[in-house]
């Protein structure tokens, strides 16, 4: 398992014809197998780094590397499938398909991975119970609380069993406690999984729990502080 | 969990919008359906009106159709008895026809000499049981509230039907009991000469007349010219006045025996027909029938001596309003098209708006931008599928309503009130045409809010609020 590797990464995008720098000149790396967090002021630029490193936008100058993968070399169609078989996501508002239950939910990336039914129905057993929802399989996310939403995205994230997790300040939209929880349940599957996983957050629970730390202020990495003991043996 | 599912609870998600964008797509169907079943059955009544005057087929002279209103008894067929002996009696035909009979057509003056007035009149000679058998064909079913019978079956050989028009101007509507017709004001007259028979035709029609019986004041004379040019009179007996439904028709028909209408015409001499008429047990049966009349008529008489004429080309009255009607039909169907094309539209662009985010976080997990297209052209064909069933149904259910409803009017061509009646049940090709047409509308109408969604950047999608 290889690093995420930025090089020389830039980001600008128009605002109203107006030529904003989101990233500029960004060299990082994002080692496997750690609890990553990007931190930085609102605006300074960590989610745009984030939706870089998670493959879902192209830098405006620049080069990524995700596993050993040039992923900027890729097709639209070959970046999606990459996305899908490399990178899981769990988003600030947790963004679940309302019209499934959290069992299909968790089970919709592995039809896209085109699993078999009977190893998915298995899979996805296994992943509610790791993140303690297999009573509530049959929920709509309208009828979970917050905090079970958030896991339900945990385990959707984790489905096909990606390389890296991308959470894009998961507790944000959560009460502490239940931020808490999620942290300590998303740490818990870092060791028991065996992925990385990549946070953009500002939250100092969060950040204390960070094996990397990506500081970020107005577009560019101002410092990247490492603890020597990684979480977990890297695969 | 597969697109399909996907597609049709999404459309569950805002059930209040789905049921307003199928309301119209329903509607739109009920619209089509009804109007498609009630020119299906006009059409069908107007054929079987046709069938049973004219019959499926006609066998004429060469030139016939195209010149024989001239002088109709020029293009008699001497030989017609043979004709219909042999069509009858052949093993192909038995069993495809239900009537076959000779008809003769003759163009003449009716003449009402005590009133002193006459006119123009086109006559036509019938067997009247075979008419009165060819009344009976109802392969489409209409519902008849009597049995409809030959108005001349039973009648002396010299009675003759007029129309209503012929009897208003020969002054006949008070002897024959005719209903809302106009006398006309006195007319000064320059002699009294008007009130007898000039000598030579009263002499002309006791030599033509059969069987002379005192003159009641419904006896007409008839002139025709014969196939040599000398003209030809005949006393006879107009027992009734009918509406034949058009009034060109009303002004100019006198119907009459054939066997007085070929004596008539050609006095003496041997009797001809200019058709014979067949009519079928189906009018799908045609082009089978004209090709095994082609045989028979080259193998036996010649084959450039008749020819075969159906009934659409005999009535161009219906091709016109077929033409009309498939239009009128078209032009609807165009409409609600458009009227369901921009609902549909608009409902599927409302929902690509609501679910922006849901499709960055698809494309985010790994559904292709062709997944997405599929997701939303799924939802499209869902509402088109559930649209052109409910369609279907409801218009059935209106239709059984509207048949079973007893209101009646007066089409075009016809002579009495018919049940207002809507023929949905049975016309597959209208149904399944209606059905396709709506689902491939709705799935054409997601095309471009698919296509709008699988176009959306992942990023600018999760960040939509």
């Amino acid at each position: 398992m290889q690093p995420v590797v930025l090089r020389g990464v830039s980001k600008s995008y128009l605002l109203d014809s107006v030529e904003v720098r989101a990233l500029s000149d960004v060299n990082v790396e994002i080692f496997p197998g750690r609890f990553t967090v990007i931190s930085g002021a609102s605006g300074s630029g960590k989610s745009t780094l984030l939706n870089l490193i998670g493959c879902i936008d192209r830098p405006s100058a620049g080069s990524i590397s995700v596993d050993g993968h040039d992923v900027l070399a890729m097709s639209d169609d070959g970046l999606t499938d990459f996305r899908a078989s490399h990178l899981g996501f769990v988003f600030q508002n947790f963004n679940l398909l309302p019209v499934l239950t959290a069992y299909e939910n968790v089970e919709y990336p592995l039809i896209l991975a085109r699993m078999p039914a009977s190893k998915r129905k298995a899979r996805v057993g296994e992943l509610l119970a790791s993140v303690g929802l297999s009573d509530k399989a049959r929920h709509l996310p309208g009828q979970l609380s917050g905090g079970q939403r958030q896991r339900v995205a945990i385990a959707r994230a984790l489905a096909t069993a990606p390389r890296f997790v991308m959470a894009d300040e998961p507790t944000a939209n959560l009460d502490s406690g239940t931020g808490r929880a999620i942290i300590d349940l998303m740490r818990a599957i870092q060791r028991e999984h065996r992925v990385s996983f990549v946070f953009s957050s500002h939250d100092p629970q969060v950040m204390a729990e960070a094996d990397d730390a990506i500081r970020i202020r107005d577009g560019q990495v101002i410092d990247v502080v490492r603890r020597e003991q990684s979480s977990l043996p890297i695969r | 969990m597969n697109t399909l599912t996907l597609a049709l609870r999404n459309l569950l998600r805002n059930r209040r919008r789905s049921l307003a964008t199928l309301l119209a797509m329903i509607l739109g169907s009920v619209a089509v359906l009804v109007f498609g079943g009630y020119s299906s059955n006009l059409v069908y009544g107007l054929q079987t009106g046709f069938v049973q005057s004219s019959g499926h087929l006609q066998i004429q002279r060469k030139d016939y159709f195209l010149f024989g209103s001239g002088n109709p008894t020029a293009y008699g067929i001497a030989d017609y008895e043979r004709i219909v002996a042999a069509i009858r009696q052949d093993p192909v035909m038995q069993k495809l026809v239900t009537v076959v009979t000779p008809s003769l057509q003759l163009g003449g003056i009716a003449g009402n000499f005590s009133a002193g007035v006459s006119r123009t009149v086109i006559g036509s000679g019938v067997v009247v049981t075979d008419q009165n058998a060819m009344l009976q064909w109802n392969d489409y079913h209409f519902p008849t509230r009597k049995t409809r019978r030959a108005a001349l079956l039973g009648t002396e050989d010299d009675s003759v039907l007029i129309g209503k028009g012929v009897a208003r101007v020969l002054q006949l509507c008070a002897p024959l009991h005719v209903e809302h017709c106009a006398a006309p004001a006195p007319v000064a007259r320059a002699s009294s000469s008007a009130t007898a028979m000039p000598d030579d035709l009263a002499d002309l029609s006791k030599s033509s007349t059969v069987s002379p019986v005192a003159a009641p004041p419904t006896r007409i004379e008839l002139l025709v010219a014969n196939p040599n040019g000398a003209p030809n009179v005949m006393s006879v007996n107009a027992v009734k006045a009918v509406d034949f439904g058009v009034k060109e028709l009303d002004d100019v028909s006198v119907v009459m025996h054939l066997p007085q209408a070929q004596h008539l015409v050609y006095g003496n001499a041997a009797p001809q027909a200019t058709a014979i008429v067949i009519q079928l047990q189906h009018t799908s049966q045609i082009p089978q029938a004209q090709q095994r009349l082609r045989q028979l008529i080259e193998a036996q008489f010649g084959r450039d001596q008749l020819e075969i004429q159906d009934y659409r080309t005999l009535n161009p009255f219906y091709g016109q309003i077929v033409t009309m009607f498939g239009a009128m039909f078209g032009f609807i169907a165009l409409l609600i098209g458009a009227i369901v094309l921009f609902t549909v539209s608009n409902t599927m662009s409302m929902v690509v708006v609501e679910r922006t985010m849901e499709i960055g976080t698809l494309r985010a997990i790994g559904l292709r931008r062709g997944g997405i297209r599929r997701l939303f052209l799924c939802e499209g064909l869902m509402l088109g599928i559930i649209g052109a069933v409910l369609g279907v149904l409801i218009s059935l259910l209106v239709a059984a309503l509207i048949n079973q409803s007893g209101i009646t009017w007066l089409p075009p061509g016809r002579v009495e009130r018919i049940p207002l009646t809507v023929r949905i049940w049975g016309k597959d090709a209208l149904i399944a045409g209606t059905a396709l047409g709506l689902i491939g509308v709705a799935v054409l109408s997601a095309v471009w809010p698919a296509n709008r969604a699988a176009r959306m950047q992942v990023v600018d999608a999760l960040r939509h609020v």
